[in-house]
């Protein structure tokens, strides 16, 4: 009985997750065209709401091209492995209230973790494509991942101290009178600046800076092989976003009073992932792209240094007014 | 077992020092950061680039070659396919040459268009350097703003001359079309609303940290070595020396407007980009200056033996008909031997063109010093010891355009 409604929750999740990365593909492309003086998507069915699906299909019916020196089994699975990690991070996010696939009493540990096995994609996909461009694309990234994924961590350490959980239902619960932001603006803003570098996205986009590497680590991947990756990065884009909602804007918690109080849940949280997703882009459409030693250098040299200050103060305060009890 | 524990060290010794060697990566000719069809390869020790050695002649034409068997009037529009983003810019040098060896007064109202298109051919090249030079660096919106204006410009010169990239706008002895008064309004109404433009582009990138960090002290070239190594244009000014062909040697309306050279200082990307920021406002200045200014009055100099009759008496009258079909047929006959060397102010710097004469209607040898040749072969002097992403910084910095490369 549970197992059926687990499996029922996971084909749910999963579903709308896809269309949804359908769908912020087209957000994506409207939202930039408008901010670049152009229209985006119009071609496709009204306003262009049928180019996500038209790309799927293409997708789906181009040629699966290997290189004939790449190590293929490590080809075939590189993809996957970065689709995978990313949708497993999702059972752990508390939609609303009581809503999570796994309610995981070390939810903040697992998504990390699950997102460093996603580096594993990206290094075997440029390990294995028999690529220059590639190679230097995976190595990039795999460093990029691994530094910024250090800071991103250790952003989150402030919040588990203040709701003395790593499990997320319970850090959305201990937000309910006013979000993390407001008392950790510091580690939100390490934690904003890290999850853009770890999705790899523009102005942190080295792995794949087309200028100089093609396309980075997938620059040999065709068709739904290339389509995955694409599906990793903007799901994992939702996992990020997710993740910053429900440690620092209060998950599904929204104003409760007069019309406010009628709406659902869900929605305050989907408005809140969508607000920045809607940055991400935002970003995207204004900054230059950084150079990769400037980018290490920014990752070990500031945000580092400035999550441990953080950590620091946080646990200062947090002493000085009542004990820590961090419940595992 | 004294020997096999010999052997053992030995191979040991031997395979202890880590053979390393450079990495050597291939860039183009197809490659989205090379403009066009610069192949580079590049040595690579982790991100540092060891040697850097540019291939050219992926877009050989062979321009010059086919030059000596046109006359000098269907030389024109082969002279749009040098720098085919600044067409206009190419036209009027090899105009200019030409009137030159021919000894031909061009007429005060032509030299006026010519300095307008040339300007505008100047913004034209300038706004697709901006925008593609950001676009490397990751600034994506810089790319379509100045598309938006380019659209513009373009419509301009299609409404000029009916073309809008390769416009064989000019003639030996002047221009084909004459400009309307309404063209000139528009034109006017575009130069007051485009230094706000210059300045919205500025805003997205001039201050902001990462394009700072991204071209402050990458790709410095000195002074001296930017005049030995024959640079020119803005990749030479930005390195404080002010050498404009338009101020040294003015041809066309050049000395009857005031402007002035902008200079970098440090001769890095940064001061490069300054330079041509700069040249956008002061080719609007001279725009605005030349509509103000321009007289009335005939646009083909008044030289018989070199421009064609009009076509009312070629229809009409049968000696003019007999000229207009001589002179397209076998080209001006009674062309001065001799050769000569003329250089104009293009986009991307000098572009000179060297004729040889030998009295016939056709050059007999016609040699195009190209500004982005001599850029090219200042690339690895551009790029010893720098990153990978410095390189794609570089390249946009010198504005190179390949087809003018490989003619």
């Amino acid at each position: 009985m549970n197992i059926g409604i687990t499996a029922i929750k996971v084909v749910i999740v999963i579903s709308v997750t896809m269309l949804h990365v359908a769908y912020v593909v087209y957000f994506e492309r409207k939202v930039i065209g408008h901010m670049q003086a152009r229209l985006g998507p119009m071609r496709v069915g009204p306003h262009g709401l049928l180019q996500p699906i038209a790309d799927g299909i293409k997708l789906f019916f181009k040629e699966d091209i290997i290189p004939s020196g790449a190590d293929k089994p490590i080809f075939y699975i590189a993809p996957v492995i970065g689709v995978i990690a990313v949708l497993a991070s999702l059972a752990v996010i508390p939609l609303w209230e009581g809503f999570s696939i796994a309610d995981l009493n070390i939810g903040v540990l697992y998504i990390l973790a699950l997102s460093s096995v996603g580096a594993y994609s990206v290094i075997l996909a440029g390990w294995a494509s028999n690529s220059k461009y590639s190679f230097l694309g995976g190595l990039r990234s795999s460093a990029q991942v691994i530094s910024y994924e250090i800071a991103l961590g250790l952003s989150l350490v402030g919040i588990m101290m203040l709701s003395g959980s790593a499990n997320l239902s319970d850090i959305v619960r201990a937000q309910s009178d006013y979000p993390f932001v407001l008392i950790q603006p510091l580690a939100f803003f390490v934690f904003l600046v890290s999850m853009i570098a770890e999705t790899n996205r523009a102005p942190f986009d080295l792995p794949e800076a087309e200028s100089e590497l093609v396309a980075g680590y997938f620059t040999e991947y065709s068709g739904m092989r290339f389509g995955l990756f694409f599906m990793a990065e903007y799901a994992a884009m939702f996992i990020m976003s997710a993740v910053a909602t429900v440690c620092f804007l209060g998950g599904w918690n929204g104003p409760d009073f007069w019309v406010f109080s009628y709406v659902p849940k869900i929605a305050w949280f989907l408005i809140k992932v969508y607000a920045l997703i809607f940055f991400y882009f935002w970003i995207r459409a204004t900054l230059p792209r950084y150079r990769y030693d400037q980018l290490m250098g920014l990752g070990w040299k500031l945000f580092i240094p400035l999550a441990l200050v953080n950590i620091g103060v946080t646990g200062l305060v947090k002493e000085s007014s009542n004990p820590i009890v961090i419940k595992l | 077992m004294e020997n096999l524990k010999d052997n053992l060290d030995n191979g040991l010794k031997d395979s202890l020092p880590i053979a390393t060697k450079e990495l050597t990566l291939n860039m183009g000719p197809q490659h989205p950061a090379t403009h066009g069809v610069l192949r580079l390869v590049l040595e690579l020790d982790g991100e540092t680039i060891v040697k850097c050695t540019p291939y050219i002649g992926y877009l050989h034409r062979g321009i010059e070659k086919l030059s000596e068997h046109r006359n000098y009037f269907q030389i024109i529009p082969l002279t749009d396919r040098l720098d085919y983003i600044a067409s206009m810019s190419n036209n009027i040098g090899y105009c200019v040459a030409v009137e030159k060896l021919f000894g031909i007064e061009v007429t005060e109202r032509s030299q006026f268009i010519r300095t307008i298109a040339a300007e505008m051919s100047r913004i034209l090249s300038h706004l697709l350097w901006l925008g593609t030079h950001a676009l490397d660096i990751g600034a994506m919106t810089v790319f379509l703003y100045c598309f938006r204006e380019r659209e513009k410009l373009l419509d301009l010169f299609e409404r000029l001359c009916g073309a809008r990239l390769t416009v064989s706008y000019t003639r030996v002895g002047g221009v084909k079309n004459d400009v309307t008064a309404e063209w000139l309004e528009d034109l006017y109404a575009f130069t007051g609303e485009f230094p706000m433009r210059v300045e919205q582009y500025e805003t997205l990138i001039d201050q902001n940290r990462i394009w700072l960090r991204r071209t402050k002290g990458i790709g410095v070239i000195s002074a001296e070595d930017a005049i030995n190594w024959g640079l020119s244009g803005p990749t030479l000014r930005g390195s404080g020396v002010p050498y404009d062909v338009r101020k040294f040697m003015p041809y066309a309306a050049y000395d009857k407007v005031k402007w002035e050279v902008p200079t970098g200082k440090n001769g890095d990307v940064y001061d490069r980009y300054r330079v041509r920021m700069e040249e956008f406002r002061q080719s609007n200045l001279i725009i605005r200056q030349c509509i103000e200014k321009i007289p009335s009055g005939p646009i083909m100099a008044d030289a018989p033996k070199f421009i064609l009759p009009p076509k009312d008496k070629v229809l009409n009258d049968m000696e003019h008909l007999i000229h207009h079909f001589v002179l397209i047929t076998k080209g001006p006959q009674t062309a001065p031997e001799g050769e000569i060397y003329v250089a104009t102010e293009a986009p991307k710097g000098e572009l000179g063109f060297y004729i040889v004469s030998d009295g016939t209607g056709k050059p007999y040898r016609m040699r195009i010093r190209t500004p982005s040749f001599v850029h090219i072969s200042a690339l690895p002097k551009f790029s010893e010891g720098s990153l990978v992403a410095d390189i794609v910084a570089s390249i946009g910095s010198i504005d190179i355009v390949l087809g003018e490369c490989d003619r």
